[in-house]
């Protein structure tokens, strides 16, 4: 456990490390906001990239960055000269509603549609199934949104086309109105991939050794699909959901952008259109923590849940 | 082209190909040709897609933008597709501290989220369109790399690369003529979702505004064009979309059938 600890202390410093050479080793870098605005003057650029430590060599410059990024320095905002991290922290809570609810959709409605197809593969509702969510994963999330939008907000009037809550109204009604498109929009993406790794990991149990002997000696076929297959199929998709944090967070960044979300997505977006550096800088690196972090966190628990795993390691 | 291969979805592909290739011969209209005449016009006999604000004929950029959705999609793959291989062949072959640094290099890689990264990058470097099969194939690679890696390591272990070994092949050889040609049904697959993922990333950054400029036209800097006016001009939403979901469902399906064997 130590071991996959410092493991992921140090995936967090080669993070950190190519995030900030990448972001520097471009031409304009950080400073590229005020190299597009034609008021501002070359002698000025010169002074502010004096003041701001940039004329010093990338690995001070990159030191001097970690230290104050650990000590929970992460600078002003460009846009507004307001910490980073109270721009960043206010966003939060939307997020993590809509991330949460779209992945609990996506795992409720896709545990039960990749049973029924794993154990119907090949028949007609398997080979829809498969069409249906090939061509889901496929979808350029930013268009779906953008169609959604078009169909049930603009059209038909249904649903509100953008946004967390309505000045007015704000009851239960009203959340839900706004969340239910672009929750639909992760929800489908994510469930899509998900249903496809759940059908053929609950296919290939299926076929193991230790549900034929529990079909021989007579157990019912109910049984054997979900307490001896499914428990084995569901083992590492819970890992799978957690590993796939990284594609989640691109997924929110599109979501929240088309829907004007106010969650941290929707916050990259702002920050993207004003090159507010030091806001795109620490959304970098805070997703990317999370992600290590959640993919840690997917390793103690697949130990602590699969026995096999934890009678291998004592 | 063998028989297993004749489906609907390679058939799109090759025809999409064929109609981004004689773009200047089959497109109706010219792509950057204004007719502040028939501005906004809806899709009809004369613009099968209608045109945009500027009364350009949407289905001649379509088929412009095919060429440059369809090339950024390829050439970033192959660039990924590329360094993939070359990383994982070697932490595969070499194993020990090579191993463990490029895996731990992937691990990092595969931790920042992908498009973020991009579009802070796209912003800083407005790129011209090679600077976007770079950056999107540079950020492409791992998966690939993974997949290298497994392989090369279950087949360099099989008698015949032991063979070659006793009889003094050198390492290059080796990996050149034993290992990496048993690969490459594995590298394939990889290879056609690599593509796929580049015509979506590449559509998605300049949905945003950092990936392709214009006044070039591809998929996603037209759909980035045609957000403000989505309302009352819709079929500039459409098409553009219409063609990344069709050519990317298809590569996905071929992906999957090259999967299946």
């Amino acid at each position: 456990m130590l071991s996959r600890l410092a493991q992921s202390f140090l995936l967090l410093l080669i993070v950190s490390a190519v995030v900030f050479l990448l972001i520097h080793a471009v031409p304009g870098g950080p400073l590229t906001m005020y190299l597009e605005n034609p008021n501002v003057r070359p002698e000025d650029i010169e002074r502010l990239r004096a003041s701001l430590g940039l004329d010093r060599p990338l690995f001070e410059q990159y030191l001097s960055w970690l230290s104050g990024f650990v000590r929970g320095d992460w600078g002003f905002s460009y846009t507004d000269g307001r910490p980073v991290a109270v721009r960043l922290i206010e966003r939060i809570p939307a997020t993590l509603e809509l991330i949460g609810v779209s992945l609990v959709v996506a795992i409720v409605a896709s545990v039960p549609i990749a049973v029924w197809t794993a154990v119907r593969q090949g028949r007609l509702l398997d080979r829809t199934m498969n069409g249906v969510t090939l061509a889901a994963i496929s979808l350029p999330a930013f268009w779906f949104a953008l169609v959604l939008q078009l169909l049930f907000a603009v059209w038909l009037g249904w649903l509100p086309s953008s946004g967390r809550l309505s000045v007015v109204d704000r009851g239960l009604a009203d959340r839900v109105g706004h969340i239910l498109l672009p929750a639909t929009v992760l929800a489908a993406l994510h469930g899509a991939a998900w249903v496809r790794y759940l059908r053929s990991s609950m296919g290939q149990a299926l076929r193991q050794h230790f549900v034929m002997v529990a079909r021989a000696k007579g157990v019912g076929e109910r049984l054997v699909r979900y307490k001896h297959a499914l428990r084995t199929a569901l083992l590492p998709f819970v890992t799978v959901v957690m590993l796939d944090a990284a594609i989640i967070v691109s997924g929110a960044v599109v979501t929240e952008s088309v829907f004007a979300w106010p969650g941290l997505g929707g916050l990259f977006y702002e920050a993207l259109i004003r090159r507010d550096y030091t806001v795109l800088m620490a959304f970098l690196m805070l997703s990317s923590a999370a992600v290590i972090l959640l993919s840690a966190l997917a390793d103690a628990l697949y130990r602590a849940l699969d026995p096999r795993v934890r009678v291998a390691a004592s | 082209m063998s028989p297993s291969l004749r489906t609907p979805a390679v058939i799109l592909l090759s025809a999409l190909i064929v109609l981004a290739l004689l773009a200047p011969y089959v497109a109706p209209f010219a792509p950057e040709a204004v007719d502040l005449a028939s501005r906004r016009t809806a899709p009809g006999l004369l613009h099968w897609f209608g045109t945009d604000a500027l009364g350009r004929d949407v289905l001649s950029r379509v088929l412009y933008g095919a060429r440059v959705s369809l090339a950024v999609g390829v050439l970033s793959a192959a660039l990924a597709v590329s360094l993939g291989v070359a990383i994982g062949a070697l932490a595969g072959y070499v194993g020990r501290a090579v191993d463990a640094a490029l895996m731990r290099l992937t691990d990092a890689m595969l931790s920042i989220p992908r498009l973020p990264l991009l579009m802070v990058l796209g912003a800083i470097l407005q790129p011209s369109i090679p600077a976007l099969v770079l950056l999107v194939g540079v950020a492409g690679w791992m998966e690939t790399a993974r997949v290298t890696r497994a392989e090369v390591l279950s087949i360099r272990g099989r008698g015949f690369v032991e063979a070659s070994r006793a009889v003094g092949a050198t390492v290059e050889r080796q990996i050149w003529r034993h290992v990496l040609p048993n690969a490459i049904p594995a590298i394939a697959v990889a290879a056609t979702l690599a593509v796929g993922r580049g015509i979506l990333l590449e559509s998605t950054l300049s949905f945003f505004g950092v990936g392709v400029q214009p006044p070039a036209a591809s998929w996603g800097n037209m759909l980035y064009q045609a957000q403000s006016t989505m309302t009352t001009e819709p079929w500039l939403a459409l098409f553009p979309g219409l063609m990344i979901f069709l050519t990317v469902v298809a590569i996905n399906s071929l992906g999957e059938r090259l999967a299946r064997g």
